[in-house]
């Protein structure tokens, strides 16, 4: 196995050391204290923010959370976001999988021409495509319909994981397959009893890019979706902070209740992040 | 188990010879498919395939050949036709050829933001991979508590990108912001983060740096953790500098996931909705707007200008377009092509 740990690991001199963790600690203070500070002041009372002074606690209090799950359509919001979301990762990661699979293990005509498609689909700015894709949804009648939102969301998320999952099944030798074949097993079959259980981290990967894609998606999700029972995440929090409005006790506090879940989802993938969105180590 | 490092040359050069169901010669040691399963080969790959075809062909592709057809008219909101109850209004736009583009480029804004808008992606790409870099190396070696600084340094990415842009707009906000509290707290003076013009790109870019070091820092590491460890052992036992190593062993064989982070990176920040949407709203003064919120306020603000932004957003996809052109062959002179 070649675990291996880079250059200079062991008998590192002290000022070395400290320079090591130093450098280490200030990076992650530097990208935890924003979100530490999220909770901190979600958990103030209501008005707490306007304050110029900075003050880590402040009668500490769960209003903002009673409120915006009690008298807010925050719960309605966050249940259409899972819907979506959990909607477009199911999905999303079956048929990234299978194209993937097809684009790394046979070599076709067209296949350059499906990994510049991956590639440029990519590339499309939200502003070309929102009308043209408001037009079509209209017709099909999927217009603040949540399979709306999930197919326009397929679009964004399929491609960046077909990409990654091509490069992990690279990895896996095609021994494996061909074996499976041997044995009397379709394609079909070498695929998703060989291939796809070896490929879990890949596939917790591609799963968590499609899952976050569709929970923080804001374009899409503020132009297709009307009315305060229809809106997901994005649009619905725009409402705390809009031109007219700061509340930034329920934004906050909303914020955190939304990182919850896409955090816990993190969290469950994060063991195979490294593994999965690079196609080189295979480490488990 | 074979640790495919992907000896970047040679792997993957030769997809065009490889045809036919054949994969033949991919690092000497693979034996390509029989070539009398090409045929049944060729027909499950298409069925694999054919979902994301078909979802992209519908989902993409029509409506961009609409967005073309609309950057050649004069549709706004007032003059497509809609539904109203049961009234049908029938549409009123009609073809005006290349109006939209000769007004883009005669107009002296849009160059004006696409120097802000590659100032802005090439700030935030060097900034996210070398620091992604540089961190993915920290990590990588033996230390303590690497897991709880490798999970911290993640935790940006765990949040939506709207999430954070929300917590920063108030982390930088004038008087009741964290950074200017402790400016004030240790005696300096208060700075208008998004109000003043050039601190306002600057915080954009803070921000959108923020957000995607720890993609760029997980990429990484998963490439440097792909080097064979051998290949530093041999290094030093002939007695190359560390410097030496990071240049001719780290940095090459690095070379697949790194360009694969650029290409991304740019394509990504090029577009990059949210942060400078929800952070400035593309203030103050439109300092901050980039092709691509220009074109969304364009289709969504005042009387919709789809014609417009439809245009804009086609001249954004080609200049991508020919940046991942440019990109692709410049990969080729060094042998790589996917």
């Amino acid at each position: 196995m070649s675990k291996n740990t880079g250059s200079g690991d062991t008998g590192r001199s002290l000022p070395s050391s400290i320079a090591l963790h130093g450098a280490l600690i200030l990076a992650s203070a530097i990208s935890v204290v924003p979100l530490l500070w999220l909770v901190l002041t979600s958990l103030k009372p209501k008005d707490a923010w306007i304050s110029s002074d900075v003050r880590f606690f402040d009668r500490p209090t769960l209003d903002n959370y009673t409120y915006v799950l009690t008298e807010t359509s925050f719960p309605r919001w966050l249940l259409n976001s899972v819907l979506v979301a959990v909607l477009t990762m199911v999905i999303g990661v079956f048929i990234a999988a299978s194209t993937g699979y097809a684009v790394s293990r046979y070599r076709f005509a067209g296949l350059r021409s499906i990994l510049w498609l991956l590639l440029v689909t990519q590339m499309f700015p939200v502003a070309v495509l929102i009308v043209p894709l408001y037009n079509l949804l209209g017709s099909l009648g999927l217009i603040n319909q949540y399979p709306g939102l999930v197919i326009a969301y397929l679009t964004v998320a399929v491609p960046f994981s077909a990409w990654m999952m091509k490069g992990y099944f690279d990895t896996i030798p095609t021994e494996i397959d061909q074996a499976g074949q041997i044995d009397g097993l379709t394609p079909f079959g070498a695929f998703y009893r060989l291939v796809l259980p070896l490929a879990k981290p890949g596939l917790a990967v591609a799963a968590f890019y499609c899952f976050i894609t569709a929970w923080g998606e804001v374009a899409y999700a503020t132009a297709f979706m009307t009315g305060d029972d229809h809106y997901t995440l994005a649009p619905g929090l725009q409402q705390f902070v809009s031109q007219t409005r700061a509340e930034w006790g329920w934004l906050t506090a909303s914020a955190v209740l939304i990182t919850i879940p896409a955090g816990a989802v993190f969290l469950a993938v994060q063991r195979h992040l490294v593994t999965g969105l690079t196609s080189g180590a295979t480490k488990s | 188990m074979t640790v495919s490092a992907r000896p970047e040359t040679g792997a993957r050069t030769r997809p065009a010879a490889a045809r036919g169901g054949r994969r033949g010669g991919r690092d000497g040691g693979r034996p390509g498919r029989r070539s009398g399963r090409a045929g049944s080969a060729r027909w499950y790959a298409w069925a694999m395939v054919a979902p994301v075809v078909i979802v992209m062909g519908v989902l993409v592709g029509y409506p961009l050949l609409r967005g073309v057809y609309l950057s050649l008219t004069d549709a706004t909101e007032a003059n497509v036709g809609r539904t109203i109850g049961m009234n049908e209004i029938p549409a009123t736009y009609g073809f005006v050829g290349l109006d939209n583009y000769l007004e883009i480029v005669r107009n002296g804004t849009f160059w004006l933001r696409l120097g802000w808008t590659a100032l802005w992606t090439v700030a935030c790409v060097g900034l996210h991979v070398t620091l992604g870099l540089g961190l993915a190396m920290l990590l990588n070696r033996r230390l303590r508590f690497r897991g709880l600084y490798r999970v911290l340094l993640v935790l940006p990415w765990a949040a939506p990108a709207f999430v954070s842009t929300f917590i920063w707009r108030y982390l930088l906000n004038n008087d009741f912001g964290l950074v200017n509290g402790m400016l004030r707290a240790t005696g300096l003076p208060a700075v208008h983060w998004l109000d003043d013009p050039t601190m306002a790109k600057v915080s954009v870019i803070v921000v959108n740096v923020w957000l995607g070091v720890a993609f760029n820092m997980v990429a990484m590491l998963g490439g440097l953790q792909s080097i064979p460890g051998e290949l530093y052992e041999a290094a030093r036992v002939d007695g190359a500098s560390a410097w030496q190593q990071f240049r001719h062993i780290t940095l090459p064989m690095l070379r697949p996931v790194s360009q694969t982070v650029i290409l991304i990176g740019t394509i990504w920040t090029f577009n990059q909705f949210p942060v400078i949407f929800l952070l400035t709203r593309g203030g103050p003064d439109s300092a901050t707007e980039i092709l691509v919120t220009a074109a969304y306020r364009d289709a969504f603000t005042g009387i919709r200008d789809y014609s417009g932004a439809a245009a804009n957003g086609l001249v954004i996809l080609g200049l991508l377009v020919v940046m991942a052109w440019a990109y692709r062959r410049s990969l080729r002179r060094h042998g790589e092509v996917w």
